[in-house]
């Protein structure tokens, strides 16, 4: 077999062997649709992506671009915050001191944890989604940012020396290429982790979205629905981090 | 001793008009440098009681083994790394930062990836000259290049160029600026000899225009290489910590080239006489007294002269 086909084929037999055990778990619990059936069931969703018949009752197309708006929101604010902090720790031993410990700390919550204090601050699902999102999605960036600071290398900062760049030069032509391809990793890292939580978030806040539509669908006992919003979801997400790693190898590369 | 003394002890030199730079006087002078990396049990004398003069539009090469502490000394005359104790000076100036007129070239190029070769060019003289315009910066930016020989590279990024004609950026990047002073830290260290030995005679042309000879002061440990650039030699002799030795004048005519160097019974005494000094300190490891340094150095500053 070809080294070609080989790529083509081994991932499809490997979605092929899911399709199986689903299938076959399906087949034993009366209340897991198998795959025939939700696809059955799915079907006006995904042929019409884009039709509104209700507040939850639309196509996946638009349910997935509602998350996906909200997804956007709440990483560029991540990133907008994640960023500049990142370089202000890789810049300063003492502030990495001072607020290592913090975000240690901060790092591993759940977005579970973080969505009602977004909703007490806020009093509006909208903007604790958001909130949700950023503080749980900039942690890789800030992390990333700041050992891409840290790994500039001495001929650099020499060369920064030697020309005798003022701080302002010495960013932007200096630190921030060199850090541009540490950075990506970050936002890659990141924009994985607020596709995780926008699930979380839609389903607490019951706004609309794949994530609140699964929500609702299983309070609906319309079992093959979820299964469509989990398989929406896993692609989505993939697609998502291959765009990002595009991204991210091109600036490796340059 | 000042640097006045030193100053006072030169047969003066008439200035010419125009604002011609004073030939035959002192530029750089460093006095009584000592450095040591790490502190407590780990502390690693590096240089001790180092003193050296340059004289305005002087070549001196410092030159010694790998590892003897001659980037060291370089960066604490650039003003890159400050000494422990000691003092360099520059027109007079103590230097505590990188002064302003004076270019440093790197072994390792030190190029800026993300920018082309114009770009790495320009960004030196937009630092330099930051109230020219764009297009005045970008004109000297092309002409530097194209005194290296570079005029049709001057929109590829360093990963697209050879070894050599990086350092020819690296070195347009340097001159591009008008320096006063040259610092060249090996800077053919890392290239093949055939790119080395043209290289050499670009630098030699590049420093020495008639007009306006440049100040410069190279690190190498190829003691052919001193010979074909050096006005003055100053052999560093191993430590720990490394020492100076007394300077060499090299009173070839000029200009100078490696074949003729080869075959020439001047050049081969200026060589057997470098290389002498330079193996004699490999045997010695005990550093010598204080006093005894001060001694060296003084009489390494009277034979500099």
């Amino acid at each position: 077999m070809s080294k070609r086909l080989m790529h083509l084929s081994l991932p499809l037999l490997g979605i092929g062997l899911a399709l199986a055990c689903w299938w076959a778990a399906s087949s034993r619990i009366p209340d897991l649709p198998s795959p025939v059936r939700t696809w059955q069931e799915s079907r006006l969703y995904i042929l019409e992506p884009l039709t509104k018949r209700g507040e939850m009752d639309q196509g996946i197309g638009l349910l997935a671009y509602y998350s996906l708006v909200r997804v956007a929101q709440g990483f560029l604010l991540g990133i907008a915050i994640g960023t500049p902090l990142g370089f202000l720790l890789g810049v300063s031993p003492m502030l990495t001191r001072t607020f290592d410990p913090l975000i240690q700390i901060l790092r591993p919550i759940s977005p579970l944890a973080w969505l009602p204090l977004g909703l007490i601050l806020f009093q509006k699902s909208e903007p604790a989604a958001l909130f949700a999102i950023a503080v749980c999605s900039m942690w890789p960036t800030v992390l990333n940012t700041m050992s891409g600071v840290r790994a500039i290398p001495q001929d650099y900062w020499n060369v920064a020396k030697v020309l005798r760049l003022s701080p302002l030069t010495t960013f932007t032509k200096i630190i921030i290429p060199a850090t541009l391809p540490y950075m990506f990793t970050g936002y890659r890292l990141s924009l994985g982790i607020a596709w995780l939580v926008i699930v979380a978030s839609e389903m607490l806040t019951g706004t609309p979205g794949v994530g609140g539509f699964l929500w609702q669908e299983y309070n609906s006992l319309i079992y093959a629905h979820i299964l469509l919003a989990i398989v929406t979801i896993g692609l989505i997400g993939f697609v998502l981090d291959r765009l990002m790693g595009a991204v991210e190898m091109r600036l490796r590369t340059a | 001793m000042t640097k006045s003394e030193v100053g006072s002890q030169k047969p003066d030199v008439t200035l010419e008009a125009g604002g011609q730079k004073p030939e035959g006087r002192t530029c750089l002078s460093a006095i009584g440098l000592f450095k040591t990396f790490g502190t407590g049990a780990q502390a690693r004398p590096v240089l001790r009681d180092v003193s050296l003069s340059v004289e305005r539009g002087e070549f001196v090469c410092i030159v010694g083994a790998m590892g003897t502490g001659k980037t060291t000394l370089l960066n604490m005359l650039a003003g890159i790394v400050r000494p422990d104790t000691g003092v360099v000076e520059i027109d007079g100036q103590p230097v505590v930062d990188i002064p302003a007129g004076a270019a440093f070239v790197f072994q390792n190029y030190s190029l800026l990836p993300w920018f082309s070769a114009l770009e790495n060019v320009r960004l030196a003289i937009q630092a330099a000259s930051p109230t020219q315009s764009k297009a005045q910066q970008r004109e000297r930016a092309v002409q530097a290049l194209e005194q290296v020989g570079l005029g049709n590279a001057i929109h590829r990024r360093p990963s697209h160029l050879s070894g050599g004609m990086r350092q020819r950026v690296a070195l347009a990047r340097a001159l591009a600026t008008e320096p006063d002073i040259l610092f060249l830290d090996e800077p053919f260290g890392a290239l093949d000899a055939l790119t080395r030995e043209t290289l050499q005679g670009e630098l030699a042309r590049l420093c020495r225009r008639d007009d306006q000879p440049v100040t410069t002061v190279m690190v190498t440990n190829n003691v052919e290489e001193a010979i074909l650039l050096a006005d003055r030699i100053v052999p560093v002799l191993s430590g720990p910590p490394a020492t100076l030795g007394t300077p060499i004048p090299v009173t070839l005519p000029r200009p100078r080239t490696v074949a003729h160097l080869a075959h020439d019974e001047q050049a081969s005494i200026f060589r057997a006489h470098v290389i002498a000094t330079l193996t004699s300190a490999l045997g010695r490891r005990k550093p010598v007294s204080t006093i005894g340094g001060a001694l060296h150095a003084t009489a390494a500053l009277e034979a500099g002269k």
